[in-house]
Order: C-alpha cells, then sequence, then structure tokens
C-alpha cells in the first residue's frame, strides 16, 4: 500500500515562494503526472516528496504518516533522475547494487537482486560495463532499475525522458506503462510534456505558478478543462481561443456571437452568465472542419501536412487566427478561402475571469479510469 | 614558413628559453656539487667530477635524520589538512550560504600576510607550549599554512563534481559520511591527488619556519642547507652538494607526478 498525502504544502526560497499551497490525494498503484510549463514548481514538488528539499509548511504524508521530517531514503522512495545520475565510477551492477551495500544486504543477496531487475530491463549484457559506455536509453534504463531494486513504495520520476530522442522517447513511454503494470507501484512522474501526461498517467495534476490549475484524468482534463490554461495547455495543437459576447441565455445554453457575423449556441449551465458579458470561445483544432459554407469563415494562411492529417493555419475575418485539423487527403492550398465547421457540443465557454464555464453534459469518457487506478478487488 | 608554423617555432623557442632561464641556477648547483672547494670558485664547466663534497656533508651531519624529517613533516601535515579541509570544503561546495564565499576569500587572505610579520607571537606560543624543536610542532605549522589553500582547492574539486550524483546516493541510503567516501571521493580523486601533491611540495620546500622554530632534532632539509651558509665563508661545493641532496626526492617525486601538479596548479582546467 502507498497513498502520498499533500495538505497545503507551501515552499519558499528565501523570500520567493515557489509552491503556493498544494492539497493533493495520491491512491494506491496510482500513475500521477506533474504537469506544467518551466518554473511552474513541479519539479520543486517532486523534490519535496523526495526529501530532497525542505517543506517551509504543510503537511507531506506516506501512507498516512506525516514524512515531513524523515531522511529521503527512509520515505521508501526511489528517484529517477533527469540526467539519471549513475555513479560514473562504478559498474552498472554496482550501480543497481549501491542502495542495498549500504543497507548492509550480504553481497549474493544483492546481486540476485539486481539480477532479476537487470532481467525486466534487459540490461543482463552490461552488468559489467560503466555509464560512459551506455547509450542514453541504456542508461535511463540503469536508472530504473536502481529504482526497482529498492523495492519503494513510491516511484519517483523526473522529467525522465527529456534527453532521448523522439524515436526512443515513445517506445521507453510504452516500457514505463508496463513496467507500472508490472510493478504495481505508485508512481509520481513530472514532465513538461502533455503527450506523455496524457498517455501515460491516471491522473494529471497541471500546475502553474506553484498552484494546482486542475487534478483529474487525462480525458476529463481534455473534455472538462476547469479554466483557460488547462484548456490551452492540455492537447496539441493548442485549443482555439476566440473572445467574443453573450448575446442571448436560456435553458439550452448560451448563444455567443462569433466573428464575421453568425452565431452559435454552446450547451452549457449558463449559471451566473448574462447577455452582454465578455466570455471566450474555446474550440479545439480537431473539432473544426473546413466546408465550403460554415459558421465561420476564413483564409488559410498556412498549410502544415503530415500525411495522416493536416492542419491549416487560416485567418479570421477580425484579423485573428485559428488552427484547423482536417484529413490528410483534402487538396486545400494557402491562400484558399475557405468555411468552417463548428459543432456546438465540442465548444467551450469561459467567463471573464477565465474559469470554465460547466458544459450541459459531461462526457462518457472523462469518468474512465485505467485499470490499476481501480482499487484492487 | 606559414605564419602559423612560425608562431609554433617561435613559442617553442621561447619556452625553451624561460627553461632554460630557470633551470640554469640549479644546473650551476648541481654541477658544483661535484667539484672540490677551488674549482667551485670557479664557474668553469670543464672539471673532473669528485664526490669529495658529498662524503664531507654526509660526515659532518645527519642527512638521514634531515631527510626523515622533511618527509614525516611534509606527509604528516598534508595529512591533517586533508582530515579538516575535506570535511570543510564539502561543507562549502554543497551546502553553501550566503557568507560562505566571504568565508573563503578570508582564509585565502591570511595566506597574504608575510609570516614574518607573525614570528614573535608564534615563537612564544610554541616555547610556551613545549613545541619547539619537536616534529609535532612542524607538522602543525605545515598544516596551518596550507590549509587555506588546500581548502581552496578541494572547494573548486568539489564543485565540479555534479550534485544530482549526490543526491541519487542520498535517495539511496547514504548518510553525509557515506556520500563523501563512497561518491564524493572517487569522483574527486584526481583533484585531491593534485592538491596532495601540491600541499607536499609546498610544505616541503618551506623555509622560513623550519629555520625558526626547529634547531636539530626536528629540523628539515630546508634547515639542513641553510645550516652549510656559515659566517666563516660560503663553502660553494658543500652548499652545493648538501643542496643537491636536499632537492634531489623532491625533484625526483615532481617529475613523477607533474601531469596531476600541472591540473592541481590550473585548478583543474586542464584535464
Amino acid at each position: 500500500m502507498a497513498t502520498v498525502t499533500l495538505r497545503d504544502l507551501h515552499k519558499s526560497f528565501g523570500e520567493v515562494e515557489i509552491i503556493k499551497g498544494v492539497d493533493l490525494d495520491i491512491e494506491d498503484r496510482e500513475f500521477v503526472v506533474f504537469v506544467g510549463p518551466s518554473g511552474c514548481g513541479k519539479s520543486t514538488l517532486l523534490r519535496m516528496i523526495a526529501g530532497l528539499e525542505e517543506i517551509t509548511s504543510g503537511d507531506l504524508a506516506i501512507n498516512g504518516e506525516r514524512v515531513n521530517d524523515v531522511p529521503p531514503a527512509e520515505r521508501g522512495l526511489a528517484m529517477v533522475f533527469q540526467t539519471y545520475a549513475l555513479y560514473p565510477h562504478m559498474s552498472v551492477a554496482d550501480n543497481m547494487a549501491f542502495s542495498l551495500r549500504l543497507a548492509g544486504v550480504s553481497k549474493e543477496q544483492r546481486y540476485q537482486k539486481v539480477r532479476e531487475a537487470a532481467r525486466v530491463l534487459q540490461l543482463e549484457p552490461l552488468l559489467d560495463r560503466k555509464p560512459k559506455a551506455l547509450s542514453g536509453g541504456q542508461r535511463q534504463r540503469v536508472a530504473i532499475g536502481r529504482a526497482i531494486v529498492r523495492e519503494p513504495k513510491v516511484f519517483l520520476f523526473d522529467e525522465p525522458l527529456s534527453n532521448l530522442d523522439a524515436a526512443l522517447r515513445v517506445q521507453m513511454r510504452i516500457e514505463l506503462a508496463r513496467l507500472h503494470e508490472a510493478l504495481k507501484a505508485t508512481m509520481i512522474y513530472v514532465t513538461h510534456d502533455q503527450v506523455e501526461a496524457m498517455t501515460m498517467a491516471d491522473k494529471i495534476v497541471v500546475l502553474q505558478g506553484g498552484v494546482v490549475e486542475q487534478a483529474g484524468t487525462p480525458l476529463e482534463l481534455y473534455h472538462h478543462p476547469a479554466n483557460l490554461f488547462v484548456a490551452g495547455f492540455i492537447g496539441s495543437p493548442k485549443m482555439n481561443f476566440l473572445p467574443t459576447t453573450v448575446a442571448a441565455v436560456d435553458g439550452t445554453g448560451a448563444t455567443v456571437a462569433l466573428p464575421g457575423g453568425g452565431q452559435v449556441t454552446v450547451p452549457v449551465q449558463p449559471g451566473r452568465l448574462k447577455p452582454g458579458d465578455s466570455v471566450t470561445l474555446g474550440v479545439r483544432p480537431e473539432h473544426l472542419g473546413p466546408a465550403d459554407a460554415g459558421e465561420l469563415s476564413g483564409e488559410v494562411l498556412v498549410v502544415e501536412r503530415l500525411g495522416g492529417e493536416t492542419f491549416l493555419y487560416s485567418q479570421l475575418p477580425d484579423q485573428s487566427m485559428i488552427t484547423i485539423q482536417a484529413d490528410g487527403e483534402i487538396p486545400t492550398r494557402a491562400h484558399d478561402r475557405i468555411g468552417i465547421k463548428l459543432n456546438p457540443s465540442t465548444c467551450h465557454l469561459f467567463d471573464a475571469s477565465g474559469a470554465a464555464v460547466e458544459r450541459a453534459q459531461r462526457h462518457p469518457l472523462a469518468d474512465m479510469k485505467r485499470p490499476t487506478a481501480r482499487k484492487a478487488s | 614558413m606559414t605564419e602559423s608554423k612560425f608562431s609554433k617555432w617561435a613559442w617553442g623557442i621561447l619556452c625553451w628559453l624561460v627553461a632554460i632561464i630557470i633551470f640554469f641556477p640549479i644546473f650551476v648547483m648541481m654541477i658544483t656539487a661535484f667539484k672540490n672547494e677551488r674549482e667551485a670558485q670557479t664557474l668553469s664547466l670543464f672539471f673532473l667530477p669528485t664526490l669529495e663534497s658529498f662524503h664531507e656533508v654526509f660526515a659532518r651531519s645527519n642527512y638521514v635524520s634531515y631527510v626523515w624529517n622533511s618527509i614525516l613533516a611534509s606527509i604528516g601535515s598534508t595529512l591533517l589538512c586533508f582530515a579538516l579541509a575535506i570535511p570543510a570544503a564539502y561543507a562549502m561546495a554543497f551546502f553553501p550560504k550566503k557568507r560562505t564565499k566571504d568565508v573563503l576569500l578570508w582564509m585565502l587572505s591570511t595566506k597574504m600576510l608575510p609570516p614574518v610579520g607573525v614570528l614573535v607571537p608564534m615563537y612564544l606560543i610554541f616555547r610556551d607550549l613545549r613545541l619547539l624543536d619537536t616534529r609535532i610542532g612542524l607538522t602543525v605549522v605545515f598544516m596551518l599554512i596550507n590549509l587555506p589553500i588546500v581548502v581552496w582547492m578541494l572547494y573548486t574539486f568539489f564543485k565540479e563534481v555534479p550534485k544530482d550524483i549526490l543526491e541519487a546516493g542520498r535517495m539511496d541510503g547514504a548518510k553525509p559520511k557515506q556520500e563523501l567516501v563512497h561518491l564524493l571521493m572517487p569522483l574527486a580523486l584526481p583533484g585531491i591527488a593534485s592538491t596532495a601533491l601540491l600541499a607536499i611540495i609546498l610544505a616541503w620546500n618551506e623555509a622560513f619556519w623550519s629555520l625558526n622554530l626547529t634547531t636539530s632534532t626536528a629540523a628539515p632539509l630546508t634547515t639542513f642547507i641553510a645550516s652549510f651558509s656559515s659566517p666563516q665563508g660560503l663553502f660553494w661545493a658543500k652548499l652545493s652538494a648538501a643542496s643537491t641532496m636536499a632537492i634531489a626526492p623532491i625533484l625526483v617525486f615532481g617529475w613523477m607526478s607533474q601531469k596531476q601538479l600541472v591540473r592541481g596548479l590550473t585548478f583543474g582546467a586542464v584535464k
């Protein structure tokens, strides 16, 4: 059992407050991803959980026990660093056995555990090599192996895939997901890459400026972002934002004006919205489609063809830019005029403060949990 | 000749020139050691080499005792230095506070004082503690002289060790002492070696405190050489013989470890 609880955590470096009050519950066997832009405090938060940074105020508990003052090695954690931090003067086997050696485990037992971990990660032929004779991906696996040998309650990953090339990153993502399933351990993972977050996480925690913007399952964040920041952060390419005003509000939703004339009624629970309020209309590129005629129209400025899909960067009559994801086969060229179709049920509305206006219906997939997140039955 | 070839030649010749100029006095001293007293007065390069000066020096004094004192004091003081400097440099390199740089500079500034400025207080302290002419006293003095430099150099070498390797060690369960022994020292070993070499050489060549705080029992080789500059006049040949015997060990030692020395003196910039 390994649960982690954060209650009102604060962290200051001198006068500067980096973490400004974080509350979080991480359940047993959950794969939690901390994601956010550079400087948002995600690495600092991870290091506070690890014990490498002191907690200025608040409570950190592992399995219900308060661990603020417990040294890192006694918290039952293991960490995989961004730079791998392998011991350069030791062989791979010694690197992985180091923690056990410090704990006084006998040589035979140490190397048995190392061999087991090496088998899981396919490191057996490399056991006698020194880190400098390994490739980036191999070093990555040794760093993970070093963590596995400790049999920790919680694994901590600090941007482990950032230093790998794109192809290797995809491969390692899959390996890490399978490792999570095989080890049945709680994992906390920090990244700035929202694709990694979306594909690997049971729960994503979006951080900005030392504060949690939203925490939820990947599809929950995708379909029901709590504010403009989360909406713009999750999903690639970024969601399109069109500032507009409310024309009318009724039981079916809020009707807003579109640039170039025209209106759309977005199915939301209006709450406190009234006609005349400034709102932001959000639509994801994948929910827009080029057509001969549509609610919007514009001129295509740049066409990006990826083969399977095409991105049309277009300009609306009011000079604002909009991104449309289209099929790979369409013949549209730069400077073509196109109509843009949108589906009201895929639109989002955000009020003047940036908070999302609650949608009328929850998306059926938004509350879907991955198998590992379900409590063991 | 192309531009770069010419400058290569020019630099080469310049380096040789500087080396010859620096080495020349030592060279003269070495050949004078093999002359007898009469020949030593002249600077001629043509002479019959003789070992009579060496014989006389050996006969007149206990060379072995001086060598032993030099070795004891140099190595002893270096070990003592490290015992203090390693924890100090570790603290300053990995747990820096606002004042750390100031403390380091202050330590280094004590080296700016001409030793003679504190000669009287030191002598009196040593006398009252009965440390005059003792090997322990000499070792302690050498340690104090070298400590600022050793701390500074170890600090710069420790800073080169990546912080996250030590953090990984901490996560693996290493207490600070274990971090130091298992991780930091192996990784900083080249730097530690260069620093140790430098400390040994500085202690070996130290003349001021050796002359003032020792007479016979604890006298190292520097005192030995000085004792040959007597008021009766300078016995060039014997002085040269004594000096050659005094510098021989350290010269060989320095030659063998020159790579590490260069690394140490350039603060690791040359790897």
